[in-house]
């Protein structure tokens, strides 16, 4: 009887990560996209939701309509418009880092448009608060509080809902029909991009609906929480396979129940049941995609259209000539020096610190040149694997007394040795499976090993001192400068012989034809294996390095996972497979959103010093808030990555080969009129 | 009679109550040239990717150079002495046709692993390159060495897929469809390419093909498959002189 309470108890959040699930499914079936951006869309109808009711103090009814049902589609149709239907013959890897970028872009753009403050005690959809008046069932010794009953209620309104619109709609049987084949169905005269939009529009009511459920579960609004309640409900879309949406809603309830029988049967004085909790659907998610059956056979959905991945051009510094490569290097090393000297001897302590924090981050970022650029596989835990690394040294120098240097060795080696640990299994997986393994993988770390004091230091994050190299003290920034350059560019050098290496030919042809490496039998899976190996090893240095750096190894400050989501939209959209993008965009990171806060802060400023300024000046000042700095890089971050699907090679790298193409086209057109001049005055008696 | 190279008894192959193979057993013998042919939908490609080691049979044994090789994946089945070309061409993006035939070299000699890359570079030997040019000059592929494979023309890309299973140095090679998408004239480059290989590099080869005129060219024995099963074996002229080759396959009226 017992069990059965907290079983019911369970039902309620089952029926949210159920919502969550099945409106991924929706999108995923028809138009292929794994839309991580769900939460964020969640997030937009729940902040409306809660303007509308606590500020506008609008009915509950007007509100509900607003948010849910106008709000939430026209973000669906307008993605689906300006965005997806671009996508459709996209690979995989292009749509999930597109949806990456919108991951981090909508919320920023949500909190400019309506105001970054925090938002308490978000209201529920229903018209008691949590109390006790509503009891369910009478009488009994368990209850369903209101919003928890809300909840059920417009799970089974939905549920009938799509029942009736598969089952006895023309438009249900036109999206069966695109779900089985788009080609097909378009061929029988169904106009796939109209139900592809519908999809997109219904998929987004349903995560409006489920943000504004969701919201009163939480002290405040915020798209963290969400986001992670939407990982958790990956579980559920994986337990149906990412296609049947009855057992992805029997999936979203059983994880709802079995995570409250969970809570409370197991004991609560135990630190691995007090993390299991939180992170049970994490674990359930890995395990899922490790274990389900039928899951590797099954083809990743795609439309038949879609072509494989492009494969990635030739890095422009092999296809351009000699003398341009020359002089690119040599004009290269000279900025480098410039920019080192500037560091040096003119930046102040802020900009220096925000330099080095930047080239540190670019190791972090080179890890991800192998792992994404080279292996073909979208990490989304190099945040996790280099707070591991951190987490050793820190553990190790506080521990023993060990040089810190020597504490960085085993940060590494440690932090190798679990991203080996954890890629045996994870590299069977395909793209989007084996993103969402190494996210749910992030997700455990974060969830049971990060509060753990043997781990973590617990509460107070351990300091890490600066290394102390014969005659040099590192806690000097510009000598903690120059030992930072010295480990990038050691880094840079094994990356860059890797990728041109016997290595990165291997990891190449697995990219662009698995068959045909098989073929000539190059190992697959071992060289995966080893390059997601050494990914993790660079990670776990460029996480030593980060410690060092803030004094402490702090899983808050430096690798929250969703930064490291950030980390990837960046990379990716700078180059995947170019070291100079690893390192500018390391050094965008941190200097970009602080060069927007100084530029913020002008008119403020100006008005402080001219007592005179126009009164627009003034009223300009006073709009801009101190959150926008951070809220515009977010979003010009995210964006970014949404120009992945036009250059997969990265904006960097497009840039490179345009303006080398540019330079060859002029050098030749110039070359041939002095060929034209010389041949007009040969010939001329 | 020596022993053969591969030899497959008894191979079955289902797909959710399909039969694509049923109880086919064939035999290729050292430096034996022989084919297979078969309508469309006969079961030609699932023979290939169960022998091959792509699928793994219901039922059914396949041996090859004196051992079993049933739990071998695909790349294990490579570095044993198998190599393949596809019907639908499969080369690798961004690599040069020299880079096709060097990978495919690393790949059999292992040279080559993580330190080497980091500490010593990985410019190719002169071994390497040696065995690269031999290739290249058997097919005529030396003009085209340092271009992008994937800007050649599909029959010269053929010709890459081909040189780059030959620095496997397989014992057997598996042509898939070899002469599909070609012209005539490109077909009889290819055929004549195929003998040249042959003659020089003594190996055995299994070809699937359409193109009758091209299996009579080249094949000394023929297998032909009709809904998954073997319908006859035996040297080439007999098998497209029997009747029943020539109802299934050739489209002769009884």
């Amino acid at each position: 009887m017992q069990l059965l309470e907290y079983a019911i108890r369970g039902v309620p959040t089952g029926c949210v990560f159920a919502l969550l699930a099945v409106g991924l499914v929706l999108t995923y079936k028809t138009s292929g996209v794994f839309n991580l951006a769900f939460a964020g869309q969640a997030y937009v109808s729940a902040i409306v939701y809660y303007e509308l009711r606590k500020e506008l103090e609008l009915p509950l009814v007007a509100a509900g309509v607003i948010s849910i049902l106008i709000v939430a589609p026209l973000i669906g149709l307008l993605l689906e418009r300006v965005l997806f239907r671009y996508l459709r013959s996209a690979g995989s890897m292009a749509k999930l880092v597109t949806s990456l970028g919108l991951l981090i872009a909508i919320p920023e753009i949500a909190k400019l448009l309506f105001g970054s403050e925090t938002r308490r005690n978000p209201p529920p959809l229903w018209w008691v608060r949590r109390t006790d008046e509503w009891l369910w069932p009478e009488g009994a010794t368990f209850v369903l509080d209101a919003g928890q009953v809300a909840t059920i209620l417009s799970t089974v309104v939905v549920v009938i809902g799509l029942v009736v619109l598969f089952r006895a709609t023309n438009l249900g049987l036109r999206m069966r029909a695109v779900v089985e084949s788009p080609r097909l169905a378009e061929l029988s005269g169904v106009d796939s991009e109209r139900v592809s939009m519908a999809a997109w529009m219904l998929s987004s009511v349903l995560a409006g609906l489920a943000g504004v459920l969701v919201a009163p579960l939480f002290a405040s609004l915020n798209p963290f929480d969400l986001f992670t309640l939407l990982v958790a409900a990956l579980a559920a879309t994986v337990f149906g396979g990412l296609t049947s949406i009855p057992l992805t809603f029997l999936g979203g309830i059983l994880l709802g129940v079995l995570q409250a029988v969970l809570a409370g049967t197991l004991p609560t004085d135990s630190v691995l049941t007090n993390g299991l909790r939180p992170s049970l659907p994490f674990v359930v998610l890995f395990l899922l995609l490790l274990f389900r059956p039928g899951l590797r056979t099954t083809r990743e959905l795609t439309d038949p259209l879609a072509s494989v991945d492009a494969p990635p051009p030739p890095p422009a510094a092999r296809a351009r000539p000699p003398w341009i490569a020359t002089s690119a290097r040599v004009f290269g090393t000279v900025v480098s020096l410039i920019a080192v000297a500037l560091c040096w001897f003119v930046l102040d302590s802020y900009w220096l610190g925000l330099a080095i924090s930047g080239l540190v981050l670019s190791v972090t970022m080179m890890s991800l040149i192998v792992v994404v650029g080279m292996g073909g596989m979208l990490s989304l835990c190099q945040a996790a694997l280099a707070a591991i690394g951190a987490f050793a040294m820190a553990q190790v120098v506080a521990g023993t007394g060990v040089p810190v240097v020597l504490g960085l060795v085993v940060g590494v080696v440690v932090a190798a040795a679990i991203g080996a640990l954890l890629a045996i299994p994870v590299v069977r997986l395909d793209g989007v499976y084996l993103a969402l393994a190494t996210l749910a993988f992030a997700l455990m770390f974060q969830s049971i090993f990060v509060p753990l004091s043997w781990v973590s230091g617990g509460a107070v994050p351990i300091t890490v001192p600066r290394p102390v190299i014969g005659p040099l003290d590192l806690s000097d920034d510009r000598y903690f400068l120059v030992f930072v350059i010295v480990c990038a560019v050691a880094t840079a050098l094994v990356v860059i012989r890797l990728r041109e290496g016997t290595t990165g030919r291997f990891l190449q042809a697995l990219q662009t034809s698995d068959v045909a490496a098989a073929s000539i039998g190059i190992n697959g899976p071992r060289a995966r294996v080893v390059a997601f190996t050494i990914a993790a090893g660079i990670a776990g240095f460029g996480g030593g390095l980060a410690a060092i750096d803030l004094g402490q190894a702090s899983y808050e400050a430096s690798f929250p996972y969703l930064i490291g989501l950030v980390w990837v939209a960046l990379l990716v959209s700078a180059g995947a497979r170019s070291i100079q993008a690893a390192v500018l965009s390391g050094l965008f990171f941190f200097l970009f959103p602080a060069l927007l806060d100084k530029l913020f802060a002008l008119p403020g400023n100006w008005v402080d010093t001219n007592p005179d300024a126009p009164s627009w000046v003034a009223g300009i000042a006073d709009a801009i808030q101190p959150t926008w700095a951070q809220s515009v890089a977010f979003i010009l971050f995210g964006i970014g990555a949404i120009t992945y699907a036009k250059h997969p090679e990265g904006s960097i790298e497009a840039q490179t080969t345009a303006s080398v193409n540019a330079i060859v086209r002029r050098v030749e057109a110039r070359n041939d009129r002095h060929r034209v001049a010389a041949g007009a005055g040969g010939s001329a008696p | 009679m020596t022993a053969p190279l591969l030899s497959a008894v008894g191979v079955t192959k289902r797909y959710a109550g399909i039969v694509a193979l049923q109880n086919v057993s064939l035999e290729v013998g050292p430096a034996e040239f022989a084919a297979v042919i078969g309508p469309n939908g006969a079961g030609k490609s699932t023979l290939f990717d169960c022998l091959t080691g792509v699928q793994r049979p219901d039922r059914g044994h396949v041996h090859f150079d004196g051992r079993p090789v049933d739990g071998l994946r695909p790349a294990a089945r490579a570095r044993a002495g198998m190599a393949r070309t596809f019907q639908r061409i499969e080369l690798f993006g961004g690599m040069s046709v020299l880079d096709h035939l060097l990978v495919a070299d690393r790949a059999r000699t292992r040279r080559g692993g993580l330190l080497t890359d980091v500490f010593t570079g990985s410019r190719p030997s002169s071994d390497e390159l040696d065995r690269c040019s031999a290739v290249l000059e058997l097919l005529g592929l030396q003009e085209w060495a340092e271009r992008p494979a994937e800007s050649l023309t599909l029959g010269r890309g053929r010709l890459v897929e081909l040189a780059r299973a030959l620095m496997c140095e397989p014992k057997l090679l598996f042509l898939d469809e070899p002469s599909s998408g070609l012209d005539r004239h490109e077909t009889d480059e290819m055929g004549d390419a195929l003998l040249r290989v042959q003659s020089e590099r003594g190996l055995a080869i299994l070809l699937i093909e359409h193109d009758v005129p091209l299996v009579q060219r080249l094949a000394e024995r023929m297998y032909v498959l009709d809904y998954g099963e073997l319908i006859a074996a035996g040297p080439t002229d007999e098998v497209l002189a029997d009747q029943k080759v020539r109802v299934a396959y050739l489209g002769a009226s009884t």
